[in-house]
């Protein structure tokens, strides 16, 4: 893991909030940091590339256009773990995967364009790896706010 | 709902916005539209609610939040609509769902996920939401996540 300078501080709490929509959104922000235009988007590419940011742009609710938006969990067995997060990966619907530490050991989340492609995926993946996935749709959202400062 | 020109940007900008001093430009060649019409479009799909945000998504443990937990709790059905709203209120905790049980191997119905640079910082949010569940809680677990095997977000096809 990089160390991470008081800039990139700045620019990841800036960046967690509202980018603007402008001719030169990246200046308008660096001017609100205190930087150029250049540096920001200099130090973007390399939060990027070091993978700090695992993306930067608009982040769409599928919901709102129609789709799905699903969690879902498996239990792979630990000798075949590699295996199965590599078809399970394989499907562009599974937008995040995460390993956790229990009997339900992976975690992912299905984004798909309609309702219908949730239960498409699940099937898929149930034949692709042989193991029976748990689906817990939403039912209610209370809060969803991901904005965490860094702590390094 | 979206039309096609939505469909297109989304497409253009799910992977990222152009690092580039004019990025909304960038996407408008792209696709053959005026700078106006994809800045305008955006706009209204943040105001639609179809765009959360534009912005960073930080990988948390790279940011020194090593210790991410998913706390999950079997609170009574008739109390979890209310208790719910209670703990997404909580300042520390970034998403919370009611969600289905799936018995008997999964009794719980409430989700919330909880961050810290410890785990002791994990257990002790953990315990704040306990104390405010009181009587209603029958169970609760904390999945620690040992890895992100994959993170990009929504994809949809062109």
């Amino acid at each position: 893991m990089r160390e991470l300078s008081t800039v990139d501080r700045k620019i990841l709490a800036k960046l967690q909030g509202d980018f603007p929509i402008c001719e030169r959104p990246y200046a308008e922000a660096a001017e609100q940091i205190g930087i150029s235009e250049e540096e920001l988007l200099q130090r973007v590419q390399e939060l990027l590339a070091d993978k700090v940011l695992t993306r930067f742009g608009p982040m769409f609710q599928i919901e709102e256009m129609g789709g799905a938006f699903v969690l879902a969990a498996l239990a792979a067995p630990e000798e075949r773990y590699d295996e199965v997060t590599a078809l399970v990966n394989e499907l562009p619907a599974v937008a995040h995967n995460y390993r956790r530490e229990h009997v339900l050991n992976m975690w992912f989340v299905l984004a798909t364009e309609t309702k219908a492609g949730i239960a498409e995926a699940i099937a898929r993946i149930e034949r692709d790896t042989g193991l029976a996935v748990y689906a817990f749709p939403k039912e209610r959202e209370f809060f969803v706010e991901m904005k965490l400062e860094a702590r390094l | 709902m979206i039309d096609d020109i939505d469909r297109a940007l989304i497409v253009a900008t799910q992977g990222g916005l152009p690092l580039v001093p004019r990025p909304y430009h960038t996407i408008a060649e792209q696709l053959g539209l005026s700078a106006d019409e994809v800045m305008r479009r955006l706009k209204v799909m943040l105001e639609t609610g179809i765009v959360r945000r534009i912005g960073a998504v930080p990988n948390h443990y790279a940011i020194g939040w090593t210790a991410n937990g998913m706390t999950v709790w079997d609170v009574a059905d008739e109390l979890v609509d209310e208790l719910g709203a209670r703990i997404g209120a909580l300042d520390f905790v970034t998403h919370c769902y009611r969600r289905p049980r799936a018995l008997p191997a999964w009794p719980y119905n409430l989700f919330a996920m909880v961050h810290g640079a410890s785990r002791d910082e994990c257990s002790a949010k953990a315990a704040e939401i306990r104390s405010l569940l009181g009587e209603a809680c029958r169970g609760s677990d904390i999945l620690y996540s040992t890895r992100i095997l994959k993170k990009t977000g929504l994809r949809i096809g062109s």
